[in-house]
Parts: C-alpha cells; structure tokens; sequence
C-alpha cells in the first residue's frame, strides 16, 4: 500500500484545517497579558527626584457612591424637553439633566464609551482596573475568575478605606474577600427584573445614612435585564428607569459635602436589548457625576471632552479620592475635574491639571515598560514612538518645572495627546474583533471541509497514479504564501504572518478542488458505468440520509446556548437515535431476518441469500445484543457527567471528586473496589481479546507489552489510587514512604506506558510463525494440522485463528502472476502463522488500552468506571458495524472494497463527544480538572509545558482514545470475518481459510484508499463540528452568552479538533508502520521459506 | 387501482381525526379547568381513549383484521388476552426506550408512562388492528418489502410519522424559553400527535399518489 500519499494529504488536510482555525480565533479572540504588579503610595515613578508621586496630596474627597446601572445607554440618560411623545426609554431620568443645568458647577453627564467586549463581567474589570480586559486575560490563575491585577476596590483597601458593595454578584466573584460589607444578589436570571433592585434599595439609604463606609458600590441589574426581556421600546423599561430616576434623586438628597457621586452605565444596548459587541449602541453609555460641593472649577466649556472612555474613570477616582492608579491603568483623568495650573492654591488640597497628567502618564509610561517586556504583542514601531514621544514630553515638563515658569498650556495638550495615542495602541492590540480574519479563518475552514469531503468520496481516484496528487496545490501554497509574504514586506515593511498562511491555504485549497473536480470529470468519462455513482454524491436527497441529518442536527445545536448548556445530553441522544437506526435500516432493507425464516418471501423478492439462515440468525443477534450493550453504556454514561453553572438543578456525578476527598470510609472503599474492578476488566477484556486472535503467541515487543507492561501498568495504577485516596493522618510512621509513592508510583506508570509505547511501535508484528518441513508438509499435505501447537497456546485460540498456509497462496500469486497448482504449494514448505489475521488491529488495540489506561491515571479515580463503559461502548460499535457489514453483504451492496460507511464513522465522532462529557468534562474553562497536572508532580512544576501538556491529554482523553483507535472501523469487519465464513460463506474460491486482515494486503490500492476515507471522513465531522462553533461564535458575537458559552465552546471544539486530528495522525501512522513491518516480514520469510 | 381501498383508508383516517379533535374539544366543554397544557395527563388520557376506542371500532367494522384461523371462543379469547398483553408489553417498551433517551427515571414516572401509553395507542394499537398480535409481523411489515397490503403501506407511513414527530418533540424541551409546552411530556405527546395526524394525512395521499407503483404480494 502507499502510505506516503495517505499521511501526506491527511497532513495537508489537517493543515489546512489549523490555519483557518489559527486565523479565525486570533481574529476573534482578544488575548492579554495580566501584569501581576500593584502600585503603591511609595512607588517612584521615572523619571522623577521624589517617592510618593501617587499620594502628593490631600485627597478631594473622603467618601464616593458609585451607582452602577447595568446597560445604562447614553439614550435613556438625556432629557429632552421638546419631546412631547417620549418613546418608554426616553426622558425617564430627568433627574440628571435638571441637576446638570441647575448646578453645573456641581455635575456633569457624558457619554461613557465602554470597549468590546461591552459583557458586564469584562466591564467591571475594564473599569476598576483601568485596562482593557479580553476575553481571555492570560493571568496565574485561570481557573479562578478573581480579578488579580491592580485595580481601585484593592487600591481602596491598601488605604485603609471601607467598601461597601451591595447588587450583582459578578462582583463578588471578581472580589472575593475584598468589600468591608458585601450584599451580593444573584444575577444569573435574566428574567428576573426586580431582585437585585429591591435587594439594593433595602440597604441602600440605611447604609449612606450611616458612618461605616467610604466607598460605596451599588450595581443595579434592573435596566440590563429589562433589555434582555423585553428590549429598550417596551413600558417595562419606563417603569424600570423611573424607578432609577427616583433612586438618584434619593441618594443625591443624602449625600454629604465630602462625598462624590458617580452614576455610570456599564455598556449600553442594541435596539434589541442585547450587547457584547463593539457597536456605538452598545458601547456608549452614560456618566454622571456630581458632588455637594463644587466639583468642576470652570463652568462647561468647549475643551469638555465628547466622549468619556471608560477607563478614564480609574485615573480620575484615584487622584480624586487620594488612592495610587492602579499599575494596569492606561486612560486618562478627566481633565474638566481638576483645577487648571494656578488655580491649585485656591483649592482644598487638589492637584492641577497639569500634575495630575503628568503622574497620569508617569504611571502609563510605566505600565507600557513593564507590559512591553512581558509580551511582544505590542507592534515595535508604535512601541518605539510612543517612548520617544514620552521621553521628549518628560524633558520639556522637567525643564519647565526646574525653571519654575509654568509650563505652557501645549505641553498639557501633548501629555493628554501622548495618553491617548496609549490607549488607542492597547486597544488596537487587544479589543477589537478583526472582522477580516474572521472572514478569512471561516471562508478557509468551510472549504476544508468541502475538501474533506469530496476526498473521502474520491479516494479511490484521488489514490490512484494518474489522480491529482499533492505536488501542485504544495508548491502553489507555498508560492502564494511567500509571494504574500514579499508583498507585505515591500508596502507594509514587516511580515503578517496569519495572511501569509491564509493565502497559502487558500490557493491550495482552490486549487485541489479544481483538480478533483477535473479528475472526477475524467474518471466518469473513462468508465461511463460508474457514472451515477459518482454524479449524485451531492444531491439533497443523499445527504438528507440519517447517518449525515445527525451530525448536521449536531452542528445546528452548536448554534443554540442552551444545546451547547446539555450537550451531554444532545450528544447522547443523537447517538443512541443513530444507534437504532442501524437495526432499523437493515429490517428495511430485510437484511435482519434470515430470508427463510419468513416463507413468503422465498419466492425470490430479494436476491438470493448468501448467508445461511443460521449464520443471519448469529449475526442479527451479535448486533442486537452489542446494541444493548452500547445502549446500556450510553444509559450509565450518563451518569458520570459534570455540572455546568448554568443548569440549576444538576448534582455533578459523585464519581467525580477524588477518592481522598471522600469522607465516608465505606463509600471511599465502595468506589476503590468499583474503580479497581472496572481497571481489572479493562485489561482483562484487551488481553482477552488479544488472545483470543491468537496475537500473544509470538516473542515480540508487542506481546511482551501486552502480556506483562499493560498488567504491571494497572497494578501501579492501583497502587497509586490507594495511597492517594489513603488520609494524611491515618500511617504517621509511614508518611514519608506514602509522599515517595506519591511521586514514584506515577511516574514509574508514565515510565511503563511510554516504555510500552515505544515497544509497540518498534516492534508492531504479533505473529507467530511457525514452519515445517517440507516433508511434513507433504504427508499431512490435504488438511494442515490446526491442532498442532506449540506450548501456551489454547487449542481454542488455535482452532479460531491458527492461519495456516495463507502466505504461500498469496506468495504464489505474487511470484507465478496466478494462482498455482496445489503441487507447487506442496514443493514448498509450509507456513503457519499465528495472528497473522489481526496483524494490524492488534497492536493498534493494544496501543489504544494503553493509551487509555495511561489517560485514566490523570483522571479522579472514579473514572475508570466510565473509562470501562467507553471500552465496552467502543467494542459494540465496532461489532455493530462488524456485524451490519457483513449482514448488508447478502444484499449484494458489497463491493469488494473496505470503505466503512458514515453511521458507524459519525457514532465514532460523536461518541467522542459524548465520553468527553462522560469522563466529567465540560466545555467551560473552571470545569478543566487542574489536579491532571499535578499527578506524578505533586509539588508542582517548573515549566508551564508539561502540566499544560497532562492537562491537555486529561482534558481530551475521550478524543484522543476515538481518534487513534479510528481505524479500528476499517480493520473489525474482516477481525469478524471469520465468523462468516466458519457459518459456510466462502469468498473467493472453495476451501480458503479464514483470511480476515490479509485481505487488506491482497489489495493495497483499496486498503490505501478506505484507510482515506476513514480518515477524512473522521475529519469532516470533526471539522463540521469546529465550523460550526466557529459559526456560532461569529454570528453571535452579540449574545449575551457569548463570552460565558459559545466562545470557550469554540476554544474546546477547536483545541477538541486539534488534539484529534493529531491522534488520528498518529493512529494512522501506526497502521502504515504496521504496514511496512508486515512487509518486511514477508520478505524476510521468502528466502526463508525457499530454502 | 387501489380506489376503493384508498377511500376507505381515507375516511377512517378522518374519523380517527375527528375523534382526536373531539376528545380534546369535549373535555374543554365539560370538566372545568381543563387545557391542553395545563391538565395535560388528562388530555393524553381522553386522546389515547379516543383513539383505542374508535380505531378498534373502525378497523373491526372494516374488516381489515387478518382472517382468524380458528373461529372457536376460546380462541378469539386468547387473541383478545395477547393482545391486551402485547399493548401493556408495548407500553412498557416505548417507557423503557424513552427513558434510555434520557427521560427522568423515577421523578416524573407517571408522566413518561402516560407518553408510552400515547405512543403505544398510536402505534401498537393499529398493529393489532392491522396485523393482530403477532410480532413477527409487525417485524415483517417493517421492511422494504414487507407490506402486503394498502393497509400495511398506510401503517408503515402512519407509525413511521407518529415515532419521528415524538423524537422531534424532544427538541424543545432543553431551549429556555420558559414555555408551558416545553414542559415534560408536553412536547413529546404534541409531537407525536402532530406526527400521527400527518401520518393520517399523508398516508391516503402518498399511496394515491404512488397507486400505480405499488404492487403487493398476494398473502
């Protein structure tokens, strides 16, 4: 067979995939840096002579009330008196501008623009630490959502001061243990418009009226929650900003001279009421600020600023109420606040405008050195001009203090210039979608998938000499890619790397389906009769069949949050649909029935059978009871699912908390055994299964894994689950040896199943030769003898797979072009070979229970029970398509190729998803089970690879096992084979025995071609899964749910794909190796055997 | 060339239809309180009544039940016991199969039951009817060629509509839109109810529509 071609198309296939995977996500997803640094009163800020630039001055005021209202849109906050039919979100807060025009010395209302992701939980943090929170804020510790970096509530507590925060409890989650007094009330539901305001107003004036606050958070929830239910144009929302407008006139009543009001929206919302995106409807939100005391010392005037960033608000907090800005700050201070140069005097311990600007961009100056030196996301260019522009700035207003002359009015101007350009730089860099990219990465994905698809429908052709072959769209990638690649080079000076790749994989795409179609084009005219077969694979009503309607169903419920909130369950559903579809079909098609068994139709209606009624009857019966078997699996899976925040009443599976957690001794003993037996099983049913194909006969590195690593392997693991389940304090003399065990005993299983591994792929052969004597040969010349044996082998292992005299048939009509003589046969010596008919399955299910045991050790102990229902599940499905393989053989559909249809490729793919929620997964970022990455390391790690690699492997364990173990589909009908043919079905011509994977060799062109088409069609699905959550995530990157589902959907259904498509490589290459080594062995055997 | 066969299936389907309707207008009438989504078990109950009752009734009169070989009492008993018994079996397989689908196993019991007695009167009941109790059968019926009659092609349509439109009535219930029909078993016994009156509509038309290719095996 021809390997090469195979690998090297799955390779460009998978490449292709992972580019525009590459380019969708780095389009899509905004990644930071934290920096994990906090400012205090003591800093020195370069260049500067003295410390305590951030606490210069008496603070201007002692107390603030910072009134949130969710999705306060700038539209609800203006007032306008010429209106005479208000829409309900109009005019209902009028309490803002009657202040702003009675008082403007006191207050001011702008509009507040929020940056994207405008998701309240990204808002809070945008505007408590003065940065540009993304949505994945690369920090230490990413299993918690607890805000690490610099921000004012820690800035607050650093001072000593008192905060009080009561409403949505997103912030007790950010700020865990930070609030003097804390009253979170739940937020998750959106239907809920009153709780969280009620809550509020409860405590709200009690709270002011007393002395035990400095600063005080209310977020209210009303006005959000009121958009998402009924949108912005309904009388709820009326009601609902009346009520606010009551809430702010109360508390501005209460406020006393020393304190600063602050009213802000979080983001705003679209007409529909959703946000979460970057339009100006749901970014701009609405400010206000006030004070009893006089807060603006100049009346409003035309340098007031159009628009507020929302990160402006940390710098002018913090200078107002004499705390450090946070070290992540980049926005400026509100400049209309402070008082301008020479105005300081007068005021009660403030800060000019032009000091404040200058620690404003101090401090950022600061941040962008330290940022720059973590991370490299930053373009140098703008990089260098930023610090140039800094460093001339800082000399001129070093010069101009050192003279004692003001400075002039232009450096203030340039200082606020110099920030702003900051920002814009950060927010080039890390909050905004690049709608391109996007475009780019799905336009690459939707045509890898089309690819995928016409190549597993194309195999045959595509394998062949003549078809198209890899060579073109290679080299036209790579010309592409690098002619792009000049071309940036030459206008824009530095290289892009992501459009290179786009275009590359873009042309090469193009290029092959071009080829393809034009291969397929001479391939129906040369042999006209296979026409309709190749014209109508693309046709409405051939992909509407069950096998492709459910994985379209599947990928339609990536669209939906609340299918991607149960997929466990969708997934299990549409399994366990397509599983009983398979009997079904085959009743149609009246392949489940022996013929016989229903005289009427003897008369001839379906073509006579070529099974015997008996072995129909066995087969329909093997299939029934492994659909049980698999429904059984399917049903107890259930039971071994996780709990996402989202599903209320959900009790995750008690098999999921590691057995040292477990308080109950009898329980912990009770999950120990449970958890050892299914361990036990596991490695009873492969090496059981091994055997009974004969493949533990021979002296090789297979069987010496088989027979003594995989054993040794599970006792270390049942080992190790016992002294970590043990408690601390029960063996104190002995806790020294319980802490080495800890460490050894992981590693020393990580040592075995590497060892095994390597031995594996080695040494793949697990046949046993066994050669007589030409005379021998000749006196027992008419039956070989089956029951001849050597020691250690059962007669019945040897009666099932002994596969005598198979390899001088196949010699004879390699060397003589024909079948030969049986005379010919007898001048030769003859051959047994045990296990030569699973000579690829073995080692590859050996590999696999490896594998899978070696998964096992990083998962919690009570795992190992669904670890065995995955083996159980994996074995029904490959004997229900075993079995329906050969029973469709007696409709004649049987072509003399290996293709493995879609049902059992698509339950494969699925049941992958489904065991990835079987083993306790979830795709949501808190679910990843960190302790992976701690087992065999339990004082933890140096480096970030390997715990990241353990908790990868832990993470998609189900995926790996599936896809390494997909050839398998190809290989099981001719494992089963035997059984056929032992019931009196003959292939070929009379007397040959069993043949079972040999036939894979008799015919490498088609053995190539289904191993292709296995693989791609593995792929499609996977890849139809990852286009789909792409989908899902660009088209609704306005949802409400985006940040919370459908983003980290997409990150697990990609990185899913991309571990996948890795395994199925790897499980691929096995079988080529296997391949090559089977080869080898033949040749070693001719001279051998001519001797 | 099946006239008079698809006329007739054509009436008994609109008898049955009408039954449905009734028994969903006529408690609406007489017990108060009563909706389809509110008092659900008891609409479920006065459908599968309805149509037990009347598809027994019609299918009886017509005479489609296969000639019984014996005409002693005795026999005609024993029939009438297997097949009491295979409609309790039945309702017991599709609580068996709906569970597995992941329906609640112990919580809410009662409901589930009351789905696979729906289903069950939807389905089984005219097997009975149609083929008697016999499972082979109805194993038989289900296949390419297995029809032998009208009668059979109409129940091949009609069951095949009824079992699709229960499985596509599990596809609501996990959205969260908060309905009073998405409730368990709401969506599933509408499904299938929707199911079968299609069935009941398409069965007539796709067999007159295709009268001239069907051809069947005289038993």
């Amino acid at each position: 067979m021809k390997g090469l071609p195979v690998l090297s198309l799955l390779l460009w296939v998978c490449a292709v995939y992972f580019v525009g995977i590459y380019l969708f996500v780095g389009g899509f997803l905004l990644v930071r840096l934290e920096v994990n640094r906090t400012s205090t009163c003591g800093d020195v800020l370069q260049p500067g002579e003295e410390p305590g630039d951030f606490c210069r001055a008496q603070p201007r005021f002692r107390r603030a009330v910072l009134l949130i209202i969710d999705a306060l849109k700038i539209d609800f906050a203006r007032f306008d008196p010429n209106n005479t039919a208000p829409r309900p979100y109009e005019n209902k807060l009028p309490v803002l501008e009657e202040t702003v025009s009675v008082r403007p010395s006191h207050s001011r209302l702008y509009p507040f623009r929020a940056d994207p992701p405008t998701t309240t939980m990204q808002r809070i943090k945008g505007f408590t630490t003065g940065s540009l929170p993304t949505f994945v804020d690369v920090g230490n510790n990413f299993a918690s959502s607890a805000i690490l970096e610099d921000n004012l509530i820690h800035q607050f507590g650093q001072v000593g001061k008192r905060v009080v925060f009561m409403g949505d409890d997103t912030w007790e989650s950010l700020f865990p243990k930070r609030f003097h007094r804390s009253l979170p009330f739940p937020s998750f539901n959106v239907k809920d418009l009153h709780t969280v305001d009620n809550g509020i107003l409860q405590h709200l004036y009690t709270t002011m009226v007393g002395d035990d606050w400095d600063v005080l958070v209310a977020h209210f929830l009303g006005v959000d929650h009121c958009g998402h239910r009924f949108g912005p144009d309904h009388p709820a929302m009326a009601d609902k900003l009346t009520q606010m407008d009551g809430v702010i006139r109360s508390v501005m009543d209460r406020l006393q001279n020393d304190t600063l009001l602050v009213v802000m929206g979080d983001h705003g919302m679209t007409d529909t009421g959703d946000h979460g995106g970057e339009s100006q409807k749901e970014t701009d939100a609405a400010i206000f600020l006030y004070s009893p005391s006089p807060l603006f010392p100049a009346p409003p005037s035309q340098s007031e600023p159009d628009v507020v960033p929302q990160t402006d608000l940390v710098p002018t907090l913090a200078l107002l109420l004499g705390v450090p800005i946070p070290y992540s700050n980049v926005g400026q201070i509100l400049l209309p606040l402070f008082p301008s140069h020479g105005l300081t005097e007068g005021a009660v311990g403030g800060i000019s405008q032009l000091e404040a600007l200058w620690i404003n961009a101090k401090q950022v100056n600061r941040f962008l050195e330290t940022y720059s030196g973590m991370a490299k996301d930053i373009p140098p260019q703008s990089l260098a001009k930023l610090k140039a522009e800094f460093s001339r700035l800082s000399s001129e207003y070093l010069t101009a203090v050192g003279q004692g002359r003001s400075p002039s009015p232009q450096l203030a101007a340039s200082l606020q210039a110099y920030l702003t350009s900051v920002r814009d730089t950060c927010r080039a860099t890390w909050a905004r979608f690049n709608p391109l990219k996007m475009a780019a990465g799905l336009a690459i994905l939707a045509f890898a998938c089309l690819t995928c698809f016409i190549l597993s429908e194309l195999s045959l052709v595509l394998i062949r000499e003549n078809g198209p072959g890899l060579k073109a769209p290679v080299v036209v990638a790579l010309a592409v890619g690098g002619c792009v690649a000049a071309g940036q080079m030459l206008t824009q000076g530095y290289v892009e790397v992501a459009w290179c790749l786009a275009a590359a994989a873009f042309s090469s795409e193009l290029l092959f389906l071009w080829r393809a179609h034009r291969s397929r084009a001479v391939t129906v005219a040369k042999n006209s009769f296979k026409a309709p077969k190749c014209t109508t694979w693309l046709t409405p009503r051939s992909l509407l069949i069950p096998p492709l309607l459910v994985p379209l169903l599947r990928c339609a419920s990536l669209l939906s949050d609340s299918y991607v909130i149960a997929e466990g369950r969708v997934v299990t559903f549409l399994v366990f649909s397509l599983a009983l579809y398979i009997p079904i079909h085959l009743n149609w098609d009246g392949l489940l029935l022996p013929p016989s068994h229903d005289p009427l139709k003897a008369a001839g209606l379906v073509p006579s059978a070529a099974l015997s009624p008996s072995t129909v009857r066995k087969e329909s019966s093997t299939l029934l009871a492994c659909l049980g078997l698999l429904i059984g699996s399917l049903y107890l899976s259930l039971s071994f699912h996780g709990c996402r925040e989202e599903q209320g009443s959900c009790q995750p599976s008690p098999f999921l908390s590691p057995l040292s957690r477990l308080q109950d001794n009898q329980l912990k003993n009770l999950h120990y055994v449970l958890s050892v037996c299914s361990l036990g099983l596991w490695t009873y049913l492969l090496r059981r299964c091994l055997r009974h194909y004969g493949n533990l006969n021979s002296s090789g590195g297979t069987v010496f894994t088989a027979r003594w690593i995989l054993p040794l392997l599970s006792v270390c693991l049942a080992v190790h689950w016992a002294v970590s389940a043990t408690p601390e304090d029960s063996f104190r003399n002995l806790a020294e040896l319980i802490s080495l065990a800890q460490l050894a005993l992981p590693r020393a299983a990580f040592l075995l199943l590497g060892l095994g591994l390597f031995l594996i792929w080695l040494d793949p052969l697990t046949v046993f030769v066994k050669t007589r004597a030409a005379a021998t040969a000749r006196s027992t010349s008419l039956p070989p003898p089956r029951y001849r044996a050597s020691t250690g082998i059962s007669p019945q292992a040897e009666l099932h797979h002994l596969i005598p005299q198979i390899y001088q048939r196949m010699r004879c009509s390699l060397n003589d072009g024909e079948l030969s003589g049986g005379g010919e046969v007898d001048s030769r010596p003859a051959v047994e070979a045990y296990g030569l008919g699973t000579v690829y399955s073995a080692p590859l299910l050996l590999f696999c229970g490896l594998l899978g045991i070696g998964l096992l050790l990083l998962h919690p102990e009570g795992m190992a029970l669904s670890f065995l229902l995955l083996l159980l599940e994996t074995g029904a499905l490959l004997h229900i398509h075993a079995s329906s393989t050969t029973l469709s053989g007696l409709n004649g559909t049987h072509t003399g190729g290996f293709n493995v249809p879609w049902t059992p490729v698509v339950l494969w793919s699925l049941a992958a998803t489904q065991f990835f929620h079987a083993t306790g997964h979830l795709p949501t970022f808190p679910s990843i089970q960190w302790g992976a990455a701690f087992v065999g390391f339990p004082d933890g790690h140096t480096g970030t690879m390997l715990p990241a690699s353990l908790v990868t492997l832990n993470t998609f364990a189900s995926h790996i096992l599936f896809a390494v173990s997909c050839p398998l589909l190809l290989f099981w009908p001719l494992v089963c084979e035997v059984r056929g043919s032992r019931g009196g079905r003959t292939y070929g011509e009379e007397g040959e025995d069993a043949v079972m994977e040999m036939r894979l060799r008799e015919n490498p062109q088609q053995f190539s071609s289904a191993l292709l088409q296995l693989s791609t069609r593995y792929l499609f699905i996977l890849g139809a899964q990852v286009f789909a959550s792409v989908c899902a995530a660009a088209i609704l990157r306005r949802h409400l749910m985006v940040w919370k589902v459908f983003a980290p959907k997409l990150m697990f259904e990609a990185s899913g794909f991309l571990v996948s498509s890795v395994a199925l490589l790897i499980g691929v290459t096995l079988v080529l190796r296997v391949d090559v080594a089977v080869g080898r062995w033949f040749k070693r055997l001719v001279p051998d055997a001519s001797r | 060339m099946w006239d008079h066969e698809i006329r007739a299936m054509a009436s008994t389907h609109a008898i049955i239809a009408a039954s449905v309707f009734m028994a969903t207008v006529l408690p609406a009438v007489l017990v108060p309180g009563f909706s389809v989504y509110g008092t659900h078990l008891l609409w479920l109950y006065s459908v599968s009544a309805a149509v037990t009752a009347v598809s027994v009734a019609v299918f009886w009169l017509l005479g489609i039940t296969p000639p019984t070989k014996k005409h002693t009492l005795g026999y005609k008993l024993s029939r009438l016991v297997r097949s009491c018994l295979y409609f309790f079996l039945s309702c017991l397989f599709f609580h068996t199969v709906v569970v597995l689908y992941g329906a609640p196993l112990i919580e809410s019991a009662v409901e589930t039951f009351s789905l696979a007695v729906l289903l069950t009167s939807l389905t089984t009941l005219r097997c009975l009817c149609v083929l008697g109790p016999s499972v082979q059968a109805w194993i038989r019926v289900f296949s390419r060629h297995g029809a032998m009659s009208v009668w059979d092609t109409c129940l091949q349509i009609t069951v095949a509509c009824t079992v699709v439109g229960a499985w596509v009535g599990a596809f609501p219930i996990p959205l969260d839109w908060d309905r009073p029909w998405q409730v368990w078993p709401v969506s599933c016994s509408l499904g299938a109810m929707i199911g079968y009156l299609t069935g009941l509509v398409a069965a007539p038309a796709w067999i007159h529509y295709h009268r001239k290719q069907l051809t069947y095996k005289c038993k």
